[in-house]
């Protein structure tokens, strides 16, 4: 499973969407319409899955941002 | 007399998920035939406590009653109390009535709140570190989001509240949220109580308090007044009714399902865990219950007794009635506890045993406390044994006693038209 793959499953399960509704170009606030909270778990499942830390302040708009900051963080580790 | 009218209040619908049937009709059918809706715990093993049956909620699927999404944000009690709203809310006719939401309330309580999310969350910050605390720990597990919860499905916005009394929040809440109505403050209340302990923490902790039973039959674990009780039987669910005004329910067509007329809540002022043993806190919220209802003690026609199981309760418990009614009239009135099939919700149990009194009342059969095959000689009163008895009663009195010495008695009336 690749990096985006195992974040689209999260993103999937917690806002209760179709896998292919989550694309990495996908706005999760303004397509998904996840409020903050769901951005908050989505955050805390990802640094789970990983085991990373991820800061919340980093930008993130889009499915892309989140595979961006998690790939730069795997790689730093 | 004076010339202000006393407002009447009335139930119009009932909802509940019980370890017997995640419907009034299913829990209902249970109950009056006699079932055991105690089974082996499998949520976990509880060997190592030797604890070994449960009442557990069985093929409850939150999605069947709310959206997958929102049941995902919720711990398994706030799952139960909103479905049971659902249910109570369809069947009062809410769901399409032209009812001022700013008159509608919520009332609906939790002895502990969300103990699985607690438990999950503490090992996780345990094992993983501080930072990893994740963010619907607190939303999920506080013990109010079950009122707000219901509110936020039921678009209920007045008075919303959650009380914690133990084993006695679900009765307690019914009896608050009745002097809401009562004194003018909503038209519509959901009451009643949620609870979701058939976990590791919360059973362990009961356990460790020697309260529960270390029986490995499911059908002698739960035996209130019998002679060889030995404790509770832990159980989960829900139950909220529908409280009205008379006069609302009657302009817009609600059904009436019975009537709300007495309320006592009192405190034993005496220890933690353990009851009075002469039952006398108790006895003084029975008295009240019957003042408000302006109703003689021989009027009540069932009790459905708090009859926990556990050596203390029971025999405290008949104290209190026999102090409560008199004894003479206590010797002669029927009580039963239907913990003895259901096993013990804790905060929801008032709240199932409501939804119990209404239908005794309305149905003319007063429930069984199964399992009781040998008296005890400190409880000595007409406990229905084994089966139902077929019986139309006119007043019901509904007991809950909770930890910390918490004592709740409401009084129900049958419904025969205004």
């Amino acid at each position: 499973m690749t990096t985006f793959e195992k974040i689209q499953e999260i993103i999937v399960d917690q806002l209760d969407k179709e896998t292919e509704e989550v694309q990495l170009k996908t706005n999760f606030r303004e397509e998904l319409e996840a409020d903050s909270l769901d951005l908050f778990q989505i955050i805390n499942d990802i640094e789970d899955e990983f085991d990373i830390k991820i800061e919340f302040d980093e930008g993130l708009n889009t499915v892309q941002d989140i595979v961006n900051t998690v790939n730069t963080q795997l790689e730093a580790k | 007399m004076d010339n202000t009218q006393v407002t009447r209040v009335v139930i119009t619908g009932m909802g509940t998920i019980s370890p017997l049937g995640n419907s009034v009709d299913e829990f209902w059918k249970g109950i009056a035939k006699g079932e055991n809706g105690i089974g082996p715990l499998t949520k976990f093993d509880g060997e190592a406590i030797d604890i070994h049956v449960a009442a557990e909620v069985k093929d409850f699927k939150a999605s069947d009653f709310m959206d997958r999404k929102l049941a995902k944000r919720m711990d398994a009690f706030s799952q139960y109390g909103v479905a049971a709203s659902l249910e109570a809310m369809k069947q009062s006719q809410l769901d399409t009535a032209d009812v001022d939401p700013e008159r509608i309330g919520v009332i609906v309580g939790s002895g502990i709140g969300g103990l699985e999310t607690m438990q999950k969350q503490i090992i996780k910050m345990h094992e993983k570190g501080l930072d990893r605390v994740a963010p619907f720990f607190v939303p999920m597990a506080i013990g109010n989001m079950v009122a707000g919860n219901i509110s936020i499905a039921t678009g209920a916005k007045g008075p919303n509240l959650s009380l914690v009394t133990a084993c006695a929040s679900g009765n307690n809440s019914i009896g608050e949220a009745f002097r809401q109505i009562k004194h003018g403050y909503a038209d519509v209340m959901y009451a009643g109580g949620a609870e979701a302990s058939v976990n590791e923490i919360g059973i362990s902790g009961f356990a460790a308090l020697n309260a529960l039973s270390n029986s490995q039959n499911p059908d002698s674990a739960s035996i209130p007044f019998d002679k060889n009780r030995s404790g509770f039987v832990m159980g989960e669910g829900a139950g909220v009714i529908v409280l009205e005004n008379l006069q609302h329910a009657l302009d817009r067509n609600a059904p009436i399902l019975g009537e709300i007329v007495g309320y006592g809540a009192t405190a034993d002022s005496f220890h933690m865990t353990a009851p009075s043993p002469d039952g006398e806190g108790a006895a003084r919220a029975i008295r009240s219950s019957l003042k408000e209802a302006g109703i003689k003690p021989e009027e009540v026609g069932y009790i459905n007794a708090h009859g926990t199981s556990t050596p203390a309760n029971d025999s405290a418990e008949t104290s209190a009635i026999k102090l409560g009614l008199g004894e003479k009239v206590a010797y002669s009135t029927p009580v039963s506890s239907t913990k003895s099939m259901t096993g013990h919700l804790l905060g929801a149990a008032g709240a199932i045993e409501a939804i119990i009194c209404v239908k005794a009342l309305s149905e003319g059969v007063l429930p069984p406390t199964i399992g009781l095959t040998e008296s005890d000689e400190l409880c000595d009163l007409d406990y229905i044994p084994a089966s139902a008895r077929k019986k139309q009663i006119n007043y019901a009195l509904n007991n809950s006693l909770g930890f910390g010495g918490h004592n709740a008695v409401t009084c129900f009336k049958r419904w025969e038209g205004a």
